[in-house]
């Protein structure tokens, strides 16, 4: 550690709680407390309930969760196929090749998630590829605003890849498509699935693009929360927020399962 | 499959540098060259070349009559193990040494059967359900050389293998290396090191390297007793160089009359003389230099002394001595003629 005495630790450790708690975790706590409330006048909330989550984990709310879910799976997956690929083509590419798939990679990152939305939306509002109004369309918009984590996260891992492996392989008579599948891949899966974690959470929480182009029928758990504090119900969207959480957190915990069981180092 | 290895002027270069000079050299089927020379001599390219990691800018690369200049790595054929052994981690021992039988498609009782093989001829049967993690450095060799022999290739390529062991697992390492020469005289290996002890215990021939080139290529005796330029007399082995002048039937050294052969030098060209330090004896006798003591180390087994003779250090290995002399003492230093071999000065050195 950076700090030696033990009177530092302690100031550390302070200064670490007082920054940290009021940033980061006091207003989770808050959305918690005011989730199983009916009356927040005073200092704190009153009027204990739990119909709130009754509410949000039933009905409307619960296909919004499944929505969500499902999205969140289908755009990661769809990220992580087109970014490892995208990646392990860029690591094969000249140096000036790979600056500019880099770059293109990193423009839906780069330009506000609302003007992808927009975009998305205008150019699959006429046939032939006529999108709008269609789950699909959410989706993609989701796929191609998480591509970009997934191409970086995957792109640094390759570049720490020892080219040795992929060599010793190939001395070995492996044709290349044997070692991308039984080295290459193999040993890039604990970078893999750390990625495709990142891109499910990024895609769980996304509102922006997303309001611009969801169906009636597609309700992704985000535009539900918002949907509940535009019109004054603040402790039902907490409820609402808190499943949201719990679902993405759980998800996260069993993905980080997969990766300690694959990781070998 | 017995095969050997033909370089035919192979250069290699990365963005105009010339990291290996047109190198021609023959392996023999069943030979073990040594590809000797320190740091950037371009050693390791040419085994790349070899391997097919790196293309040449010109010249061919043959295995057996087979040009295989154009091939990709994995239909070449060979085995090869590196430094860092580069054992596949997520795979156990056995499924390691198995990976060449199976990307090759081989029948499943066969691998079976030559893994078993691989691992018994390299002491490490016992260990096949291990994973290279579990492993030392010295047995992750050992699997690295089994995984390598398993597709059984007629040419085996190591570079610089023992370098990441301690050195007295290396010693081991290499009485194992001549012993599975032995048990496989067909296969051709070429081995990169830096280090002459390994060149001059395996090797059939040596091939020394220095700044992309090939400077010079023998038995390890021939290199030895009569290299041909000073850099081999100096990287095989310790070597005094002195500068001489020839004359008739000797050389001159600072006035000094020399008895040496001269065949092929002529008479009134500078030359270099070179003798090794453990032929050099101390007090009087044939070839006389008498100089000072600059430094001298007790090595257990052997006294070194470093002598100052007309501004040149010249270094003495001699048996333990009883009364070593000190620092500034003046000593007489002699040599056998026969044991020194007389250079053309600059040799290797153009």
């Amino acid at each position: 550690m950076l700090v030696h005495s033990r009177k530092g630790k302690w100031t550390a450790w302070v200064l670490f709680l007082v920054l940290f708690l009021p940033l980061f975790a006091l207003p989770l706590l808050v959305i918690l407390a005011a989730s199983f409330a009916t009356n927040w006048s005073s200092v704190l909330p009153s009027g204990f309930t739990t119909g709130h989550y009754d509410a949000a984990t039933r009905g409307e709310a619960l296909q919004a969760l499944t929505t969500s879910l499902v999205t969140a799976l289908t755009a990661s997956l769809l990220a992580m196929a087109v970014g490892t690929w995208a990646a392990l083509a860029a690591s094969g590419l000249k140096r000036r090749q790979r600056r500019f798939l880099d770059a293109l990679f990193v423009l839906p990152v780069a330009v506000p998630s609302v003007v992808v939305g927009l975009a998305i939306l205008v150019a699959f509002s006429k046939p032939p590829l006529l999108l709008n109004g269609t789950r699909s369309i959410v989706i993609l918009a989701h796929a191609v605003l998480v591509t970009a984590f997934a191409y970086q996260s995957v792109s640094a891992a390759i570049a720490r890849l020892d080219p040795a492996y992929e060599q010793a392989a190939a001395s070995l008579g492996a044709r290349p498509s044997y070692v991308l599948w039984r080295v290459k891949l193999p040993l890039l899966l604990p970078s893999l699935t750390a990625a495709g974690g990142l891109c499910f959470a990024l895609s769980m929480g996304e509102l922006s693009a997303t309001m611009m182009l969801y169906p009636p029928d597609w309700t992704p758990l985000p535009v539900l929360i918002y949907a509940a504090t535009d019109r004054g119900a603040l402790f039902a969207g907490s409820a609402l927020a808190v499943v949201l959480m719990t679902a993405t957190l759980i998800a996260l915990l069993a993905v980080s399962r997969v990766r300690s069981k694959a990781s070998y180092r | 499959m017995s095969s050997g290895i033909r370089f035919d002027s192979v250069t290699v270069a990365y963005d105009g540098n010339v990291v290996l000079d047109a190198l021609d050299l023959t392996v023999e089927p069943g030979e073990v060259m040594a590809l000797l020379g320190p740091s950037g001599s371009g050693k390791t390219t040419a085994l790349r070349a070899v391997a097919g990691f790196v293309r040449p800018v010109s010249g061919r690369v043959y295995l057996g009559e087979r040009d295989v200049t154009e091939l990709p790595p994995h239909r070449r054929g060979i085995g090869m193990v590196v430094q860092q052994y580069a054992l596949f981690p997520h795979m156990r021992v056995e499924d390691n040494v198995a990976f060449g039988l199976k990307a090759r498609k081989v029948a499943k009782s066969e691998i079976r059967a030559r893994v078993a093989e691989a691992l018994e001829m390299t002491g490490m049967a016992a260990y096949a359900r291990r994973h290279p993690r579990e492993l030392s450095g010295g047995q992750q060799q050992r699997v690295a050389i089994a995984r390598a022999l398993a597709i059984r290739p007629g040419v085996l390529l190591l570079d610089e293998p023992l370098s990441a062991l301690d050195a007295q697992l290396r010693s081991g390492m290499l009485a194992e290396l001549a012993r599975l020469h032995r048990e496989l005289p067909d296969v051709s290996i070429l081995y990169v090191t830096h280090d002459q002890v390994e060149a001059l215990t395996l090797a059939d021939r040596i091939a020394v390297m220095d700044r992309a080139r090939l400077q010079d290529c023998g038995t390890p005796h021939q290199l030895y007793r009569a290299p041909r330029t000073e850099f081999t007399a100096s990287f095989v082995g310790n070597a005094n160089l002195l500068p001489v002048t020839v004359g008739e039937g000797g050389v001159s050294f600072g006035g000094r009359e020399v008895e040496v052969g001269t065949a092929g030098i002529a008479c009134g060209a500078q030359a270099t003389l070179c003798v090794r330090p453990h032929l050099v004896g101390l007090g009087s006798g044939p070839n006389q230099l008498a100089g000072t003591v600059d430094e001298i180390q007790w090595r257990g087994a052997t006294h070194r002394l470093y002598v100052d003779v007309d501004g040149h250090r010249l270094m003495a290995d001699l048996r333990e001595l009883k009364a070593p002399p000190a620092h500034g003492d003046a000593v007489t230093l002699h040599f056998a003629p026969e044991d020194a071999v007389l250079l053309p000065a600059g040799g290797g050195h153009d």
